[in-house]
C-alpha cells in the first residue's frame, strides 16, 4: 500500500475533491500556516468551486481566501476564530452566505454528532511517515499538540496529512495515527516557523494589565477554589498570563498543589507545572518554544484533542473538570454578555475558541478586560455580538472594580469581605462613561455576514454587515 | 484672533491625539481622523469647536489624528497647538 | 496615609487617566524631569485639564513643578493652583527661603482664583546636599510643608559619590531629614528605589527606609506600588494589638481604673497615640472590610 503522494494537486484529485465539498483545516500553525492557502490555491487552479472551508481558525496569513471568496473557489466559511483581516472582508459582506462560527467544544462535538460533515481534512503535520503517523511534536515547523486536529483526522471522509519533515516509518512517538489517514504529501513548508509560535511568551508590562491581573488573582484566592487540587487555565494575552504569575505567588505562600492547568500552553505554564504548582497540563495547543519542548519530554504535559478539551458531545470534557479560569473580552453587556468575535466598530476579529466552552465548564469563569480602551467603555447595554452568555460568566475584573454576575450571591459577599473594590456592572458602566463620555451606538446593516453557534449547536447570535 | 503659524501638538499614542494647524484668513478647515469616530466624532469634534471658540479663532487649518483621547485630552491639545502657532492666551 | 507616591509623567494622557488605579496612596504628576523642555506648556496644560475634568477619588494628587530657577515655575503654579491639587512639590529646595517664595506664589494665586487660602501644601524634594543640611529651615518654613522627601539621584550626584542599592552614601541624608521633620511635626518619605526589575532589592531598601522613620517611599515604577505599600502597611499582629489596646482602654474606663495595662506592660500616651495611627491605617486601607 502507497498512501504517498507527489504534490497536494494529486492529493486533491485521488481524494476525490468535487465543487461544493467541504474540506477542513486545523490551526496550530497559527499565523505562519501555508497548508491552508496551498490547498486553496490547487483546488482554485484545478478549477474546482463552491468549496466550503471548516478552518478551526483563520488567521491574517490566510488573507489569500479573500481572493477565493471573490472567484467563486470558496461560496462558505467555517471556524471558531477569524483575525482582523479576512473578518474585515466578511464583515463587508463579500460572502454570500453567513460564516459559521463555533466554538473549539462545538466543532469538535458538531463533528461527533454529526451535524458537521467534512468531506476531506487536511493536516498540516510537522512531522509524519509515509504511512500517515503523525505529530506536532517534531520537526522544523513544529508546533507542539494537534489537539484540533483529532476531530477532522477522526470524522472526515477523507484525510490528507501535509508535511515538511517525512521520517521512516513508523514514527516514534505518534499523535494521529495511520487508521485515520489516506494519503501523505511531502511539501517543502508547511509553515513559517517564525509565526508558528513565539519564541517566549512575555507577561504584560502595562501597568493597567497588571493591576487588573492582581485584582483578579485576589478574586481566584477568595473564591476558595485555590486549594490544593486546585485546576487553571489562563491565556496566552499579557494580562491573562499576568493573572497566572500572581496566583503562583499565592500558591507558593500558601503550598498549594493543582492539579492541571489546561488550554493554550505557554512557557509560563510549563514552570508552573515544573515548580510543582500543578501535576499535570493538559495541552489542546502550544503558544511558545517552551511549551513545545515541554510537550516533547514532559510526561506530566499531556496533548489533549478539542474532543477531549471541550466537546459538549462527549460523554464529559476537561472543561467540566476546570476550576477556574481567566479570559479576556472585548465588550461586556451589563447582563454580562461578552462579546469576542468583533471590534467595537462591529468588524469581525476574533471567535470564540474555547471562550464559551470554558465559560461553561469552569467553576468560575472570570473575565479580565481594561474598563476603557482608547477611550471605548468596556462595559456597554448590549454587545454587538452575544459570544459567551453572560449566565456562563461569573465576575469581570476591571482596573476599577470588579462586577459579580448577580447569581453568585455567595461569591460576591466573599469579595465583598475580602475588601475588594466590588461594584455593581451598572456603576462600572456609569464610571467608564462619566470618564470617556457617552458612546454613540454604532448601526450594523441589515445582512447576516456570520450566524454564531453556541457550543451545543444552537443558534447563539447573529453579526451583520459593517456599513 | 488668528493662528500665526504652522504648529503641531500632541502625539500618535494611544489616548492621545497628533494635532497639526496652519494659518488660514478666510475659512476653517477640520479634518479629523479618529479610531473612535463611529462612537465619539461629535464629542470630538465639539471639543475642537468650543476650544477655537474660547480662543475667538474662527480661520485656519486643523488637521487631527485623535488615538482615543478623551476630551479633557483633545482640549488640552487643541489648546497648546494655539498657543504655539500664536494665538494669544486669553 | 502616603505610603506609596508613585510618579507619573506629566505629558503621557494614558497614565495621567489611570495612574489613581495603581494602588498607590498618592500620584505624582510630573510637570519636571518626566517633560522634556520643549513640552513644558503642553504638560503643563494637559495635567491642569486632567484636574479640572478627571476626578480621583482612591487617593492624594500631587504636582511636581519645575525648580525656581528655571522660567516654568510660576507658569506651572498659575495653571494648577485654582484646580486644587492637594499638594504641590517644590524641587531641588535648598532652604527655607526658597518655600516661602513658593508659598507666597501659591497665596498669590488663590486668591487670584477664589480659591480658599492655604488649602494647597507643600511636600519639598530636597535633593542637594544645602538642602539637606538646611532640612529643619526647609521644614519649619511655612504651615504648608506637610513633610520632607529626599531624592537620593540627585543628591549623591551633588555629593559627588557612586548612588549605590546598599545605600551607605545617603544614611546622613535620610537620617537628617526625618529628624529634621519630626522636628517640626511632620512626616518623612524616602527616595525611589530605581532598579525596576529588583523586587527583593526594593523590599529590603523598603524596610531599611521604615526602620529609619520615614513614613512612605516615592515610586517610579507601578509595579513597584504592591510592594512598598506592604512594607508600610501595619502588620496582622499589629492591627491586633493596637485593637487590644483600645479595648483595654475602654474597660479601663468601664472599670473606673486610672492605670490600665496589658499583657503585664502598662499603656500610655505614645502606646495610645500608635495603636491609634494603626487603626486609622487599617480603615484607610482596609475600609474595616478585613475585620
Amino acid at each position: 500500500m502507497n498512501k504517498l503522494i507527489g504534490s497536494v494537486k494529486e492529493a486533491i484529485e485521488k481524494a476525490g475533491l468535487k465543487d461544493g465539498m467541504t474540506i477542513s483545516f486545523h490551526h496550530h500553525m497559527r499565523n505562519g500556516d501555508y497548508v491552508l492557502n496551498m490547498v486553496l490555491d490547487a483546488a482554485a487552479r484545478m478549477g474546482i468551486r463552491d468549496l466550503t472551508v471548516n478552518a478551526s481558525s483563520i488567521f491574517d496569513i490566510h488573507e489569500p481566501i479573500i481572493e477565493h471568496i471573490k472567484n467563486g473557489v470558496v461560496t462558505g466559511l467555517e471556524c471558531n476564530y477569524m483575525g482582523a483581516k479576512v473578518g474585515k472582508a466578511i464583515s463587508k459582506g463579500i460572502l454570500a452566505k453567513p460564516v459559521i462560527f463555533r466554538s473549539h467544544g462545538g466543532r469538535a462535538g458538531d463533528m461527533e454528532n454529526g451535524s458537521s460533515k467534512i468531506d476531506l481534512a487536511f493536516l498540516a503535520a510537522p512531522c509524519a511517515d509515509e504511512m500517515g503517523n503523525c505529530s506536532g511534536k517534531y520537526g522544523p515547523s513544529a508546533c507542539g499538540s494537534l489537539g484540533y486536529a483529532f476531530s477532522d483526522a477522526l470524522h472526515a471522509d477523507k484525510v490528507v496529512v501535509l508535511t515538511d519533515n517525512l521520517v521512516p516509518y513508523p514514527l516514534k512517538d505518534t499523535s494521529i495515527h495511520e487508521g485515520y489517514v489516506d494519503y501523505v504529501v511531502q511539501v517543502e513548508q508547511i509553515g513559517d516557523p517564525a509565526r508558528i509560535v513565539s519564541g517566549t511568551t512575555k507577561i504584560t508590562r502595562d501597568p493597567v494589565g497588571l493591576r487588573i491581573a492582581g485584582l483578579a488573582a485576589q478574586v481566584v484566592k477568595h473564591s476558595g477554589y485555590l486549594k490544593d487540587g486546585f485546576s487553571f487555565q489562563t491565556g496566552a494575552g499579557g494580562a491573562s498570563l499576568a493573572v497566572a504569575k500572581y496566583v503562583e505567588e499565592m500558591m507558593e505562600k500558601e503550598h498549594i498543589k493543582g492539579s492541571f492547568c489546561m488550554g493554550g500552553i505557554t512557557g509560563y505554564m510549563v514552570d508552573m507545572a515544573n515548580k510543582g504548582y500543578f501535576d499535570t497540563i493538559l495541552d489542546v495547543q502550544c503558544f511558545d518554544l517552551k511549551a513545545i519542548e515541554s510537550i516533547r519530554e514532559n510526561p506530566k504535559h499531556q496533548e489533549i484533542s478539542a474532543m477531549r478539551y471541550a466537546s459538549p458531545a462527549a460523554k464529559s470534557a476537561a472543561v467540566d473538570s476546570l476550576d477556574v479560569v481567566i479570559l479576556g473580552a472585548t465588550q461586556v453587556d451589563v447582563n454580562f454578555n461578552v462579546n469576542v468575535h468583533t471590534d467595537s466598530n462591529g468588524y469581525i476579529m476574533g471567535g470564540s475558541g474555547g471562550h464559551c466552552d470554558t465559560a461553561a465548564g469552569a467553576k468560575l469563569a472570570i473575565i479580565v478586560a481594561p474598563l476603557i480602551r482608547a477611550r471605548l467603555p468596556l462595559i456597554v447595554d448590549e454587545v454587538l455580538c452575544k459570544s459567551t452568555p453572560g449566565e456562563t460568566v461569573d465576575v469581570v475584573v476591571t482596573q476599577r472594580g470588579i462586577a459579580v454576575n448577580p447569581k453568585q450571591k455567595e461569591l460576591k459577599e466573599k469579595l465583598i469581605k475580602a475588601g475588594l473594590p466590588v461594584k455593581d456592572i451598572e456603576e462600572l458602566k456609569q464610571i467608564a462613561e462619566d470618564i470617556a463620555g457617552v458612546p454613540k451606538r454604532v448601526e450594523m446593516g441589515e445582512r447576516v455576514v456570520a450566524n454564531v453557534l453556541y457550543r451545543d449547536g444552537t443558534l447563539l447570535d447573529t453579526i451583520k454587515n459593517v456599513l | 484672533m488668528k493662528i500665526l503659524k504652522n504648529a503641531v501638538a500632541g502625539t500618535l499614542e494611544s489616548s492621545d491625539l497628533f494635532i497639526q494647524i496652519e494659518p488660514d484668513e478666510k475659512e476653517l478647515t477640520l479634518e479629523i481622523d479618529s479610531v473612535v469616530a463611529n462612537q465619539y466624532m461629535d464629542s470630538i469634534r465639539a471639543a475642537v469647536l468650543e476650544t477655537l471658540k474660547e480662543f475667538d479663532v474662527s480661520t485656519g487649518k486643523i488637521f487631527i489624528k485623535d488615538k482615543g483621547a478623551l476630551d479633557c485630552v483633545i482640549r488640552a491639545r487643541m489648546e497648546t497647538a494655539l498657543k504655539r502657532g500664536g494665538v494669544e492666551t486669553l | 496615609m502616603r505610603r506609596t507616591m508613585l510618579f507619573l509623567p506629566g505629558n503621557t494622557p494614558n497614565m495621567l487617566i489611570n495612574g489613581d488605579t495603581l494602588g498607590a496612596d498618592t500620584i505624582i504628576f510630573d510637570l519636571e524631569d518626566a517633560v522634556s523642555p520643549d513640552e513644558k506648556d503642553a504638560a503643563r496644560i494637559l495635567v491642569r485639564n486632567a484636574l479640572k475634568y478627571q476626578s480621583f477619588p482612591n487617593c492624594e494628587v500631587v504636582v511636581r513643578i519645575n525648580p525656581t530657577d528655571t522660567e516654568f515655575w510660576k507658569e506651572d503654579l498659575k495653571a494648577i493652583i485654582p484646580l486644587k491639587p492637594d499638594v504641590v512639590m517644590p524641587t531641588k529646595v535648598s532652604g527655607g527661603e526658597m518655600i516661602r517664595q513658593v508659598a507666597d506664589y501659591i497665596t498669590e494665586v488663590e486668591k487670584a482664583a477664589g480659591v480658599e487660602e492655604g488649602s494647597v501644601k507643600i511636600l519639598p524634594l530636597i535633593e542637594t546636599a544645602l538642602g539637606v543640611e538646611k532640612a529643619f529651615d526647609i521644614a519649619s518654613a511655612d504651615k504648608r510643608v506637610i513633610g520632607l522627601f529626599l531624592g537620593g539621584e540627585d543628591f549623591t550626584a551633588d555629593m559627588h559619590c557612586k548612588r549605590t542599592k546598599e545605600g551607605k552614601e545617603i544614611f546622613y541624608a535620610r537620617t537628617r531629614l526625618v529628624c529634621a521633620a519630626r522636628a517640626c511635626g511632620i512626616e518623612a518619605y524616602d527616595t525611589p528605589f530605581t532598579d525596576v526589575e529588583d523586587m527583593e532589592g526594593l523590599e529590603k531598601d523598603t524596610e531599611f527606609a521604615k526602620s529609619l522613620g520615614f513614613a512612605g517611599k516615592a515610586v517610579i515604577s507601578p509595579r513597584h506600588v504592591d510592594i512598598v505599600n506592604a512594607v508600610f502597611s501595619p502588620t496582622e499582629s499589629e492591627i491586633e494589638y493596637a485593637h487590644d489596646v483600645m479595648d483595654a482602654i475602654e474597660e479601663g474606663k468601664r472599670q473606673g481604673k486610672g492605670v490600665i495595662s496589658l499583657r503585664g506592660k502598662m499603656i500610655d500616651a505614645p502606646i495610645v497615640k500608635r495603636a491609634r495611627q494603626v487603626l486609622e491605617m487599617e480603615e484607610a486601607i482596609y475600609g474595616g472590610a478585613c475585620r
